[in-house]
């Protein structure tokens, strides 16, 4: 008896110290991340860092201002979101309600075989069809720029969007929509009244959930942005927060690769906000 | 299936093991310091000399031509490493340069330009926005697209010194490799890149400077412009340790001559 109770306490701890991993591995990426982010900051000045449009990092007097980063971002990651969320879901709603069982068979085999895509794959594609093709459709001088990125990120978003939002859909109790019904809504008035209401706090989450992947995505952005650093214009070339960090990293030295880490570290922020209203929206669709 | 596994790990040690009996058992530390677009050919020297002499440390620090320099100066290391040639001072201060290799950068366009040639002066106004369409050169009347690396890229920067456009230049993409650089200019007829001489492929046409078409042998004899040596230096007339002057040989040899073609430069031999 005692023998089997030292046992399962040996077992116990084994099961702490795994989790325990996880929690280890986020304190030490966050403290490093701060620890080495914050003296650029310093040095340079968090106003002159956060609203210096001017970023010149290996230039004789450089430059170190990632509002440009900060905005392509933003842009970047709202343009995502305005063209993948209608897509996605519209189509969790089909897949969820409307599709027979072959189609959505079909369909959601494809979708998750999006989500296996790597990123570098995307990135490849955008840059032998989509860059060229931006190019020739809008008579362009270059076709890499924001919105070629815009457009990939769109695409890598779709998956999370549509999978989390049919989950929340089919979590709606299906007596909510047999009373629609019963009392004489046609399915798709039902569906888009009664089903997606009641699952609406799901379907936030998922949105939350593109915006992360679509804000912290650099490979693919990196081959089709066009990666210098203007302030973001629809046709222009820009650079990411993230590609930011990727693109100068392996060369960089100095106050340079500091404020590469700083740079790391505002991303680090906008992505823990996200997350913050991520657990935010899933904990209320519990609730409900 | 199960009895096989074994045997082939058996060969596998055994010939591992004679391998190891080919390296040169020879202990000490060689320390480089400098230049930074060095990175690659040092890179592969550094691996290739720690696998031929196994008891050497190689140690290079990426700290850029000038550092490398006042590195050597100071005896803070064995060997500096510089992209560009020694000023007349720094030889009369007791430095010696030995030049390694030479990095040629060639200047491409997309096949379908009808462009041929370019100056240095033309091609510095281009990457600072002086020029920005084909038709003032005698080409097509399309916007030029400028491509070039990141900051921080050796390419670039040599490529900025040897034109006179350090910080100057006007870029619509800045792509973090060679190959990203050859593949978006064959991708855009309109478009002007700089790459690496040895990375260079049909996909993209490379222009002759100055009437000078890039090759191996106009990078050796000089005649290509947009080309800059990289040099080891070492203090004039003081022995090099054990060490390091076994890693000058071996850099300086036959044997390390494909490594340095293979990193993307030209060797001296």
């Amino acid at each position: 008896m005692k023998k089997q109770k030292a046992f399962e306490n040996f077992i116990h701890g084994i099961f702490l110290i795994l989790g325990l991993i996880t929690v280890g591995c986020v304190l030490l990426i966050t403290v490093y991340l701060v620890v080495s982010g914050i003296p650029a900051i310093r040095k340079i000045g968090i106003r002159d860092f956060l609203f210096n449009a001017k970023w010149a990092s290996a230039a004789k007097v450089p430059s170190y201002g990632i509002l440009p980063f900060i905005l392509t971002s933003v842009y970047g990651t709202a343009g995502a979101i305005l063209i993948g969320v209608p897509i996605g879901f519209l189509t969790s709603v089909y897949l969820a309600k409307l599709a027979p069982a072959k189609i959505r068979t079909v369909v959601s085999g494809a979708v998750s075989l999006l989500a296996g895509i790597p990123s570098v794959v995307y990135g490849l594609v955008g840059m032998m069809v989509l860059v060229p093709g931006i190019r020739n459709l809008f008579h362009i001088p270059d076709g890499a720029s924001l919105l070629a990125a815009i457009i990939v990120l769109a695409i890598m978003i779709l998956p999370s969007i549509i999978n989390v939002s049919i989950t929340a859909l089919e979590a709606v109790p299906k007596e909510y929509e047999d009373a629609s019904l019963a009392l004489g809504a046609t399915p798709v008035e039902t569906y888009f009244k009664v089903s997606v209401p009641a699952a609406k706090s799901g379907i936030a989450a998922a949105v939350v959930l593109g915006v992360g992947r679509a804000i912290g995505e650099a490979m693919a952005v990196m081959m089709v942005s066009g990666n210098a650093p203007n302030l973001p214009e629809l046709f222009g070339s820009v650079r990411f927060l993230t590609t930011a960090v990727a693109s100068e990293m392996s060369y960089s030295s100095g106050l340079q690769r500091q404020a590469l880490f700083s740079i790391a570290l505002v991303l680090f922020l906008f992505i823990m906000l996200t997350g913050a209203a991520l657990n935010f929206f899933l904990k209320r669709s519990k609730e409900e | 299936m199960k009895k096989i596994l074994p045997l082939i790990l058996a060969a596998a040690l055994t010939v591992s093991a004679f391998a190891g009996c080919s390296s040169q058992q020879k202990n000490g530390t060689v320390s480089t310091d400098g230049s930074t677009s060095m990175e690659e050919v040092i890179g592969v020297l550094g691996e290739a000399f720690q696998e031929k002499y196994s008891g050497m440390t190689f140690t290079y620090n990426p700290t850029g031509s000038g550092s490398g320099i006042q590195a050597v100066k100071e005896g803070r290391c064995d060997i500096g490493l510089s992209s560009r040639s020694l000023k007349e001072e720094e030889k009369a201060d007791g430095l010696t340069e030995t030049v390694l290799a030479y990095d040629g950068i060639a200047v491409i366009v997309n096949p379908e330009n009808k462009l041929d040639d370019l100056d240095v002066e033309t091609l510095a106004k281009i990457y600072t926005g002086e020029i920005t369409n084909w038709s003032d050169l005698g080409g097509n009347d399309a916007q030029i697209v400028v491509i070039g690396r990141e900051a921080g890229s050796g390419t670039r920067d040599g490529f900025e010194s040897i034109t006179g456009t350090e910080d100057a230049c006007k870029y619509r993409q800045e792509l973090t490799s060679t190959g990203d650089v050859i593949t978006t200019v064959s991708q855009n007829p309109d478009a002007i890149g700089y790459a690496s001489l040895a990375a260079v492929s049909d996909q993209v046409k490379a222009l002759s400077v100055g009437g000078i078409s890039p090759s191996e042998a106009t990078v050796k004899d000089g005649s290509y412009c947009i080309q800059r040596p990289f040099v080891l230096v070492t203090k004039t007339g003081t022995e090099l340790s054990d060490a390091a002057q076994t890693f000058f040989d071996f850099v300086l040899s036959d044997e390390a001559a494909p490594l340095i073609s293979k990193a993307g430069a030209v060797p001296v031999k």
